[in-house]
């Protein structure tokens, strides 16, 4: 089969983020990148699936700037087979994004997406399920599983995705409010991935220098026929509201005295 | 007069409190825009439902019929976009919750609208509405618009107060929608039976770090004297001591709580960020230099294990 997984190039969730003085946007310059962690879980999920059932191929993508090759590259790295960067410069919103994997995912036809449910920069959480629309297909939003993961399967690097027999649908158990709800999806289908999917692996260095060799195809927005004028266009970026630091209580006495008259909260 | 309409969200015959804080949403957007807010509810035997929605003084659009039964998000999305057709809305309003981050963009998509996700607060200047949301797991706040003629909107429902009733009922109009053949079929639902809180839903989370080694009993003592939920560090979930699901950070859970209490947590940039909207802020930590207590409200420096049984008792005592 083939799998398609999007990796996204974000700021690390280490790093300060900081605020641009003109408000446009957050500072850039001495930010480290890495890729989205959701998106690691769903290229491990890939690779997990691939290797229960060759011969299979996992396609790594990502819409971004030239510099998004590097996390295509870790994908590799990690095993995918080979890579598809849609270059673009500036901000491409949620709905660009989606666009551009419609075309490239009509170009691939692959039988599943798997995709983190969100990016950690614009937070949106609406990119796999507007493809799935797009496409008209089936979705599972926020999957995880039923083990946890520090379950013997998770230790056995077992997928958290149930493949039918057939192979013509998957079972995945969503993380939704109050509990885990188990649907069935009839592939080709998009999957978002939730944390507690599976632990990505590490890069090997074999792996690492392999990667090296593996192909990346570039495309861009016009080559694919895709306007990605936002729909949602950011006019200002402010930094949150600042939290002083309070005051330090002496004792648990005060404390809660404090809780009850002042912030009257218990 | 353009609809405003607030999508809303049922479960065992009652309406969720999610759904209030996006009709507070609503609202807001009809000050804003001159619009008349209405609502719609999907499902199968959602009657009681549909009229506690109305209750609130507006018309409720009910699609009510067994393919729907499910939350499923093709099918919902179809009826969702089919009543915002028949109301002629200008904006479809729902809470971020799972339901609505699952089906909201499906719902954009039928209607070629744009999508802002997870609002904290409505903006906006002359009429032009305009959304607050969150970016960078909080570290930025950005305004953004929607420029699509239709937009659809979900909102973060802990920043936003519960409606108040309507003086008088709305009516309810049922809708029929033809259900489209779904890809998707619901095959069970494991509810996790806990007597806690849902960490992102709780007005209060006692959250406990790797200062607690491991052992979250003090933790959890002062959570159930609370009737808080339990959260936990990234180090603590790494470690393997928590389930991941408790993980409160910009990769686990964001949170906004009236109360959170951190122990043992020293505060690292992305814990932070997944907790600094909290409205009160305690932090118990033995290190009096941690991070943590630049965002506290209230700083303790002493021992977790001395400290929050101490703490639970006076809670106890105050009840």
């Amino acid at each position: 089969m083939k799998i398609l997984t999007t990796v996204k190039r974000v700021e690390d969730y280490e790093s300060k983020i900081k605020v641009r003085p003109d408000q446009t946007w957050i500072v850039t310059e001495g930010v480290n990148y890495r890729a989205n962690p959701f998106d690691e879980i769903a290229v491990e999920e890939a690779l997990r699936l691939r290797d229960a059932n060759m011969p299979s191929e996992v396609v790594v993508v990502s819409v971004g700037p030239a510099a998004a090759a590097t996390e295509i590259r870790s994908g590799l790295a990690m095993g995918a087979d080979r890579g598809i960067l849609v270059k673009h410069d500036a901000f491409v919103d949620s709905d660009g994004v989606a666009r551009l994997l419609q075309k490239v995912i009509e170009q691939e036809k692959p039988d599943l997406v798997l995709m983190g449910k969100q990016a950690v920069d614009v937070d949106d959480n609406v990119a796999g399920q507007l493809v799935a629309e797009y496409l008209g297909w089936g979705q599972a939003t926020f999957a995880s599983k039923k083990e946890s993961l520090e379950s013997p399967e998770e230790k056995a690097k077992k997928p958290g995705l149930k493949l039918s027999a057939d192979k013509k649908s998957v079972q995945a158990a969503r993380e939704v409010d109050g509990g885990l709800e188990v649907l069935e999806v009839q592939l080709p289908a998009i999957v978002t991935v939730d944390l507690r999917l599976n632990v990505p692996r590490y890069a090997s260095l074999p792996n690492i220098m392999k990667a090296k060799k593996k192909p990346i195809q570039e495309l861009t927005p016009q080559g694919l026929s895709v306007d990605v004028t936002p729909k949602v266009k950011v006019l200002k970026v402010e930094p949150p509201p600042a939290r002083t630091a309070g005051i330090k209580v002496p004792d648990v006495a005060t404390l809660v005295q404090k809780l009850h008259a002042e912030a009257k909260v218990i | 007069m353009a609809a405003i309409l607030v999508v809303g969200e049922q479960a065992h015959g009652h309406l969720k409190k999610a759904t209030l804080s996006a009709l507070t949403a609503a609202q807001q957007m009809a000050k804003q825009s001159g619009g008349q807010v209405q609502g719609v509810l999907v499902g199968s035997g959602i009657g009681t439902s549909a009229q506690e929605l109305a209750s609130y003084g507006i018309t409720v659009h009910a699609v009510d019929a067994a393919p729907f039964e499910h939350a499923v998000a093709e099918t919902h999305a179809a009826a969702i976009a089919a009543a915002a057709k028949a109301a002629g809305a200008s904006d479809v309003v729902m809470a971020a919750t799972a339901y609505g981050k699952d089906v909201a963009p499906r719902v954009a998509v039928k209607l070629q609208a744009g999508v802002a996700s997870d609002v904290l607060a409505i903006a906006g200047e002359g009429g032009k509405v305009l959304f607050k949301r969150a970016m960078w797991a909080g570290n930025a706040i950005s305004t953004v618009e929607v420029t699509t003629q239709v937009r659809v909107v979900t909102v973060r429902a802990t920043e936003f107060a519960a409606a108040q009733k309507g003086a008088s009922a709305g009516e309810i109009q049922k809708l029929d929608v033809q259900a489209p053949q779904a890809k998707t079929k619901f095959l069970e639902f494991n509810e996790v039976k806990s007597a806690r809180p849902e960490l992102t839903e709780a007005r209060v989370v006692v959250s406990g770090g790797r200062g607690t080694k491991g052992d979250f009993k003090p933790i959890e003592q002062l959570a159930d004297a609370l009737g808080a939920a339990v959260g936990a560090s990234r180090a603590v979930v790494d470690a393997g001591w928590q389930p991941n699901d408790l993980q409160v950070g910009q990769t686990g859970k964001v949170v906004a709580p009236q109360l959170y209490i951190a122990a043992g947590i020293s505060g690292a940039i992305q814990h932070l960020a997944g907790m600094k909207g909290s409205k009160t802020i305690v932090a118990i930590n033995k290190d009096a230099e941690a991070p943590i207590f630049q965002v506290a409200d209230y700083g303790l420096v002493g021992d977790l294990f001395k400290a929050l049984p101490e703490l639970a008792d006076a809670v106890k005592k105050l009840q």
